[in-house]
């Protein structure tokens, strides 16, 4: 039944892929931030989450609520203490203030990192699933706390989407990722949707880092593997490509499950990466980008 | 004025290069291993700022170029028992075709998707000498027999000539036509072009040099320590010390990126009772510096000057 463990395990972890994808291009798509802390802050949300679950006695399910919140907490001062200091800069010439802000989040990605690895030590870490047990989906078992993960995932990005296109924040935020200029003259204050979007970030990233700890488990040497996978995943989609960085996501995934499950665990992240250079040679707008 | 200020910082230069070249006199051996260490940093933050600083582009892989250096010198030194200066030179080849792989993407793409794949190379370069553990040693890394020398001081000396070398060379260079050429493609490629610059031959060959100066010094650097391994010379972070290292010396001044690594790498030292954290506050100082002194430390002594 290798093909049937293949496509529910690679769902899975698509789906988790997508989740933690989406807040990156996110940001990036309406305030052109790439932010390369990004694997710290999942990072924060998945330790914080599983000490609090843990070590603080306070159990699974008052744990991860909390860690998002620590996630949500980690993205905050993301933007405040880095981001924002660096595009509002007077020092900084316009034209790098790209370069600055890619190497400001590198460097509170690294802080964040060296910061847990010193609290909690660089121990690879799994939290207790939230639903323990393990069904048997036509002679393959799937535990439930996979699947549950999954239904997690695509709620959350329903109500996403819902919230993009149904109400009337969600809309100013998609109009801020078209035309931001439009956006002021029509009367909406930027740096509230950048907030919003910041905080939607939060969110999304703190989920995706309490799943992973209680699905594959992390540890804070995996902090960069992280924001790399998240940004190959975004430019394979299309920068800035909501729907793009979905596909991607399940791309990506599969290739890494059929590699591990076909060829060798230790080959895992290989197809991908060489998808990836394939495609920014042959497509640099990715799959569904705007150029 | 300009002239008066680079003649200072020439002068200043020269004095810190002889005060270099006296240390070992008066230092321990342990202090002249880590400055040894930190000048061939020094040389990897120098070529960084070379294509960063110069050409604009954003390369967050140094140590693509530098692994392939430094690996196929320590491939060829072990396998084929072929001697150091030959293993060398070769390094600064296998690097230079390393950087022309590397140019293409640049010359199609623009800032965050070449910093992606320069990203990427390195991981792929990583994945290559797991793969091929036979020949590379895997993840252990591989021992060359030959070493430069067992003497601190001489090993010293020779790092230190091999930095000033290639510091006149670079800074020579960023200061000359090319450079110029180079800032003006860098800041404004339409612009540059729409002067009759030939912006592709120039990115090129700035690619090219930046290539062969990081081989041969990760070369150098796998005969000064007598082993190549994936966390000296090709992990991503090596790469982010490089790139931390020249913009914490001062982008585009090709001399700040040597201060800027031999800071980093005493002040990594110093800090190293300070255990697991020490990494974090080196971090936390690099942030603070790019966040309050964008110019860092050599571009804000400049800035002064030219103020006056």
């Amino acid at each position: 039944m290798l093909p049937l463990q293949i496509l529910i395990d690679g769902f899975a972890i698509s789906s988790l892929y997508a989740l933690g994808a989406i807040g990156f291009t996110l940001i990036f798509g309406v305030s052109g931030v790439l932010n390369l802390a990004h694997g710290g802050v999942m990072l924060v949300s998945a330790l914080l989450g599983w000490a609090l679950a843990g070590e603080a006695g306070l159990g699974t399910y008052l744990g991860t609520p909390l860690g998002v919140v620590c996630g949500m907490i980690a993205a905050y001062v993301t933007y405040f203490m880095v981001v924002r200091p660096i595009q509002r800069s007077t020092a900084i010439p316009r034209e790098e203030k790209e370069i600055f802000v890619l190497t400001g989040t590198l460097l509170w990605g690294i802080m964040i990192q060296q910061g847990m690895a010193y609290l909690f030590s660089d121990n690879p870490i799994t939290m207790r699933p939230l639903i323990p047990g393990v069904a048997s989906v036509a002679g393959v078992r799937v535990p439930y706390n996979e699947i549950m993960i999954a239904v997690v995932c695509w709620v959350v990005i329903g109500l996403l989407w819902l919230f993009v296109n149904r109400t009337k924040a969600g809309k100013a935020l998609l109009a801020a990722s078209m035309n931001p200029r439009g956006l002021t003259l029509l009367g909406f204050e930027l740096s509230n949707i950048y907030l919003l979007a910041w905080t939607i970030y939060g969110v999304l990233a703190g989920i995706a880092g309490v799943l992973l700890a209680s699905f594959l488990g992390v540890s804070t040497n995996n902090t960069g593997q992280l924001t790399a996978s998240a940004f190959s995943i975004v430019v394979l989609g299309g920068l800035g490509s909501v729907s793009g960085s979905l596909m991607a996501a399940y791309v990506v995934g599969y290739l890494e499950t059929v590699t591990a499950y076909l060829i060798s665990p230790t080959l895992r992240p290989l197809p991908a990466l060489l998808l990836l250079v394939l495609v920014v040679y042959v497509r640099p707008q990715g799959f569904l980008g705007r150029r | 004025m300009k002239d008066i200020v680079r003649s200072r910082l020439i002068w200043a230069a020269v004095l810190l290069a002889i005060v270099g070249a006296t240390l070992p006199w008066w230092l321990t051996g342990y202090i002249l291993g880590v400055l040894t260490v930190a000048y061939y940093f020094g040389v990897f933050a120098m070529s960084w700022d070379l294509l960063f600083g110069f050409a604009g582009e954003v390369n967050f892989g140094p140590t693509f170029l530098i692994g392939l250096g430094a690996y196929s010198a320590a491939i060829l030194n072990a396998h084929a028992a072929a001697p150091i200066p030959v293993c060398v030179m070769a390094g600064g080849l296998v690097a230079l075709v390393g950087g022309l792989l590397l140019a293409v993407p640049a010359l199609r793409l623009r800032g965050p998707y070449f910093g992606l794949v320069t990203l990427v190379a390195v991981l792929l370069l990583q994945n290559a000498i797991v793969i091929f553990a036979g020949v590379t040693g895997g993840e252990i890394g591989m021992m060359v027999p030959d070493v430069m020398s067992v003497d601190a001081s001489h090993n010293y000396w020779i790092a230190l000539a091999f930095l000033i070398v290639c510091a006149i060379i670079l800074f020579g260079l960023s200061r000359s036509a090319i450079g110029l050429i180079l800032q003006a493609s860098g800041q404004d490629t339409v612009g540059a072009q729409a002067l009759g610059f030939n912006v592709v031959k120039h990115k090129l060959a700035a690619f090219c040099i930046s290539a062969v100066f990081s081989g041969v010094a990760g070369a150098m650097l796998v005969f000064y320590q007598g082993t190549a391994s994936v966390s000296t010379v090709v992990d991503i972070g090596i790469g982010v010390q490089i790139i931390i290292a020249a913009v914490l010396g001062g982008r585009r001044t090709i001399l700040g990126a040597v201060l800027g690594s031999i800071f980093l790498i005493v002040a990594g030292e110093f800090l190293r009772p300070l255990g697991q954290i020490n990494t974090f506050v080196v971090a936390a100082v690099a942030l603070a510096v790019i966040l309050f002194f964008p110019d860092g430390l050599l571009g804000n002594i400049l800035r002064v000057r030219e103020r006056e």
